[in-house]
C-alpha cells in the first residue's frame, strides 16, 4: 500500500501495473514488486442528490482477496458496478487488470468475472446449461468449457442436480450456480458481491474453501460481504465503507489490533457508533 | 462477431421458447390454435364442404332480345358451389328477406344487361358506342366475410360471361389470357384469411420480445451479460435471428395447420420461399416493436399491455380483419406493416402472382424498410431508456 509521503512508480507489464514504492532508492532494490491488479482513484458517484460513493481510492494487488465490508447503502455494489463497467463513475477513475474501465470495457470484461448480489441465473436452462452459457460468452475453447464446468460443479456440490431446470432448484442451489457462472471462465479478478447472503451454513461453507481455492490460484478476488466472520475467515485486507466513503483500510488482524477490538463488527461500531447489521 | 456467443444465446432463447409455457403458448400453440379454429369456422375442415352463401338474384331482363346474356350470367352463377342462388321475381321480396338474414346478399340484374353486354361486343374497343348499366348488389353488412367473399365471385362470374372462361357459346374477338382470378367454385372463406393469419400470428412476437426483455431486465440478467465480453451487436444479432426462427417456425406451423384443413394455395417451392421471407422480415418489424414496448414499460405486466397499442392496430387494420372495416379504416391500415405482408401473402396463395409481381415487391420492399426503422428505433430507444 502506498505509504504516506511516498512516491508512486508505475509502469505495465503485460495486464498487470506494477507499482514500487519509491521512499529511497535503496527500498526499491530490496523489495520484490507489488503487481497491482485494481486501482479506485478519488471515485464518486452521484445518484441525483445521494452520493452513492464518494472520493473512494485505494488499490488492490494481484493475487488478493480484499473484502468490502459496510451497512446496506455503503456504496460497495456501485463500486462494484462501476469496477465492472456497468455504471460510469461521476468523477474520479477505475483501473482493472491495467485498463481503464471506461476506455477499454471491453478488455476488463475479458479478464473478470461477476457474481451479482442478486441471484441472476436463467430459470427455464438448467444448472449446466446456464454456467455453459456464460462459458460460451466468454469464448471458452469447448473442451475447456466442459471441464471447467464439471470441475465446478462437482466442488459445489451441484454435479447431480446439473441438468434439472434451475427453477427446480432450492434458493442456496440457485447461489452456488450464480457463483460458477462468474468463474467457469476462469477470469484473473472475480467480483463476488455478498456470494453466501442467504446460505445455509454448510453450503456457506463450501463456498468459503471454494474462495480459498481462488485464492490459492493467485486470483484477484474482490468479495463484498456483511459477515464479518466472513470477511476475517477469507480475507487478506479489508476496506469498511460508510457513507460512500473508506473509513477503514488493512488486514483484519491489523484492524483489531489498531482498534483493540476482538471482531470486525466492534471496529465498524467504534468508527460509527453504529452496528452493521442494524442497517441491513 | 463471435459466432459463439451468438449462437450460444440464440439457444437460450429457442430453448426458452420451447420450455416456457406462456412463450410456448404465444409462439407455437396459440397460431396453431388459430389456424384450426378459423379452419374449422370457415374453411373445409372435416371433409371438402365449402361455407355457401345464399343469394338472391332478381332478374329485371326475363324477356327481350338479349335477354340469354342474363340468363347466361345466372346460369354461371349457378355453377359457384360457394354459392347458392334463389331466383326472385322481385327486389322488395328479396330486400325483406335479406334484412331478415335468410340470405346474405341481393343481386339485381338490370332490364339492359344483355343490351349492354350485346354493346360491347358490338364495338369492343369503342366504349363511345356502350351501353352502360350497372348490376345491384346488396350485402349483409352484417356479415363480415360475405362482404369480403361475394363481390370478387361475384365480379369473376360478370367477367366469365364476357370474355368466356367456358367461351363455348360467345365467340370472343378480343383476346386475353384466363384472368388471375381465384376459382371460386373451390374457394372457401379461409382461403381469403390464410394470408392474414399468417401475419397475424407473427404480430404476437412484439409481446413475447417485449416480456423477454423487461423479465431478463427485472432479473439482473441483462446486466449479467453485459459484464462478458458480448457486446451490443451480437446481443442484437441473436434475438433478430431466434425471433426471426420463431416466426419460420410459426408460418411452418400455419402452414401445416392450414393444409390440414384443407387449405391448398397456387403456390410452387419459389413462392413459398419468399413467403417465408416476408414473414422472417416481418418478424424483425415486430423485435423492433417489442424493444421500444421494452424500453417504455417499467415491469414485465406493463410490457404485456403496452405491447398491445402496436399489436391491435396491426392486427384490426392489417390482417384479414381489417378488409371488412370502413374505408377510412382501411386507408389507416397502409400505414400498418401487416397490411403489406398480409396483400403480398394474398397475392402469392390467392391471386397465384408470381414472385416478380410489382405489387409483391413493393409489399416486400416497404416491410424491409418499415422493419429496419423499427429495429433501429427499438435498439436505440432501448439502449437509451431500457436498460435500468
Amino acid at each position: 500500500m502506498k505509504s504516506p509521503g511516498s512516491l508512486i512508480c508505475s509502469w505495465e507489464i503485460g495486464i498487470f501495473k506494477q507499482v514500487i514504492p519509491l521512499s529511497t532508492t535503496l527500498t526499491v532494490s530490496m523489495m520484490s514488486p507489488k503487481e497491482v491488479a485494481i486501482t479506485i482513484n478519488n471515485l464518486t458517484k452521484r445518484f441525483e442528490d445521494v452520493t452513492a460513493v464518494d472520493g473512494l481510492s485505494l488499490e488492490v494487488e494481484k493475487g488478493e482477496l480484499f473484502g468490502l465490508l459496510g451497512p446496506n447503502g455503503a456504496g460497495k455494489t456501485t463500486t462494484i458496478n462501476i469496477l465492472c463497467g456497468l455504471l460510469k463513475p461521476t468523477s474520479g477513475s477505475v483501473n482493472v487488470g491495467g485498463y481503464d474501465v471506461q476506455k477499454r470495457p471491453d478488455k476488463v470484461k475479458e479478464m473478470i468475472g461477476v457474481c451479482p448480489q442478486d441471484t441472476a441465473v436463467f430459470s427455464y436452462l438448467t444448472g449446466r446449461e446456464n454456467v455453459e452459457l456464460f462459458a460460451n460468452l466468454h469464448a471458452m475453447p469447448r473442451e475447456k468449457l466442459k471441464k471447467n464446468t464439471e470441475d465446478l460443479l462437482k466442488k459445489l456440490g451441484l454435479l447431480e442436480e446439473a441438468n434439472r431446470h434451475v427453477r427446480k432448484y432450492s434458493g442456496g442451489m440457485r447461489r452456488r450456480t450464480n457463483l460458477i457462472m462468474a468463474l467457469v471462465h476462469d477470469p484473473e479478478i472475480a467480483f463476488l458481491d455478498e456470494p453466501t447472503v442467504a446460505m445455509d451454513v454448510q453450503s456457506r461453507h463450501a463456498v468459503w474453501d471454494f474462495i480459498k481455492e481462488l485464492k490459492k490460484q493467485n486470483k484477484t478476488v474482490i468479495l463484498t460481504t456483511h459477515y464479518m466472520e466472513e470477511a476475517e475467515e477469507l480475507c487478506d485486507r479489508v476496506g469498511i465503507i460508510d457513507h460512500g466513503k473508506l473509513i477503514a483500510l488493512g488486514a483484519p488482524e491489523q484492524l483489531k489490533s489498531k482498534f483493540r477490538t476482538k471482531n470486525l463488527e466492534e471496529v465498524f461500531i467504534q468508527l460509527t457508533g453504529r452496528k452493521i447489521r442494524e442497517e441491513l | 462477431m463471435n459466432f459463439q456467443r451468438v449462437s450460444s444465446l440464440v439457444r437460450k432463447d429457442l430453448k426458452k421458447m420451447i420450455r416456457q409455457p406462456a412463450t410456448l403458448f404465444l409462439i407455437v400453440l396459440f397460431p396453431v390454435m388459430l389456424t384450426l379454429a378459423f379452419g374449422a369456422s370457415f374453411g373445409a375442415i372435416g371433409g371438402t364442404q365449402s361455407a355457401t352463401y345464399q343469394i338472391a338474384v332478381v332478374n329485371m331482363e326475363s324477356s327481350g332480345p338479349y335477354q340469354q346474356w342474363s340468363q347466361h350470367f345466372v346460369e354461371n352463377l349457378t355453377h359457384i358451389e360457394l354459392l347458392n342462388i334463389q331466383a326472385f321475381s322481385d327486389n322488395e321480396t328479396a330486400q325483406a328477406d335479406l334484412i331478415q338474414g335468410k340470405i346474405q346478399a341481393v343481386l339485381v340484374i338490370p332490364g339492359n344487361f344483355g343490351q349492354s353486354c350485346d354493346s360491347f361486343w358490338t364495338a369492343p374497343t369503342n366504349p363511345s358506342l356502350w351501353v352502360n348499366t350497372t348490376l345491384q348488389l346488396h350485402l349483409d353488412s352484417g356479415s363480415m366475410f360475405a362482404t369480403q367473399a361475394i363481390p370478387p365471385i361475384i365480379q369473376q362470374v360478370l367477367t366469365a360471361t364476357l370474355y368466356g372462361t367456358q367461351p363455348i357459346s360467345i365467340p370472343t374477338p378480343i383476346q386475353i389470357g384466363s384472368p388471375s382470378l381465384i376459382q371460386a367454385s373451390k374457394t372457401t372463406m379461409f382461403d381469403y384469411m390464410a394470408p392474414g393469419i399468417f401475419a397475424y400470428a407473427t404480430i404476437f412476437l412484439t409481446m413475447t420480445v417485449a416480456q423477454s426483455f423487461t423479465e431478463d431486465r427485472e432479473k439482473g440478467l441483462l446486466r449479467r451479460i453485459n459484464t462478458t465480453p458480448t457486446t451490443p451487436t451480437e446481443f442484437m444479432i441473436s434475438q433478430a435471428i431466434s425471433n426471426m426462427a420463431a416466426a419460420l417456425i410459426q408460418v411452418a406451423l400455419v402452414f401445416a395447420m392450414a393444409y390440414l384443413v384443407g387449405y391448398r394455395p397456387y403456390i410452387d417451392v419459389v413462392s413459398f420461399t419468399l413467403a417465408f421471407i416476408i414473414v422472417s422480415i416481418f418478424a424483425l418489424c415486430n423485435v423492433g416493436f417489442g424493444l421500444i414496448t421494452a424500453a417504455i414499460a417499467k415491469s414485465s405486466g406493463a410490457a404485456t399491455g403496452i405491447s398491445f397499442i402496436f399489436i391491435m392496430p396491426q392486427m384490426f387494420l392489417g390482417t384479414f380483419v381489417g378488409a371488412a372495416l370502413s374505408p377510412s379504416a382501411q386507408v389507416a391500415g397502409k400505414f400498418m406493416p401487416s397490411y403489406y405482408v398480409t396483400d403480398a401473402l394474398t397475392s402469392l396463395f390467392l391471386r397465384g402472382a408470381p414472385v416478380s409481381s410489382p405489387t409483391i415487391l413493393l409489399d416486400l420492399s416497404v416491410v424491409t424498410i418499415i422493419s429496419g426503422i423499427s429495429l433501429l428505433l427499438g435498439i436505440l430507444l432501448f439502449r437509451k431508456y431500457g436498460k435500468t
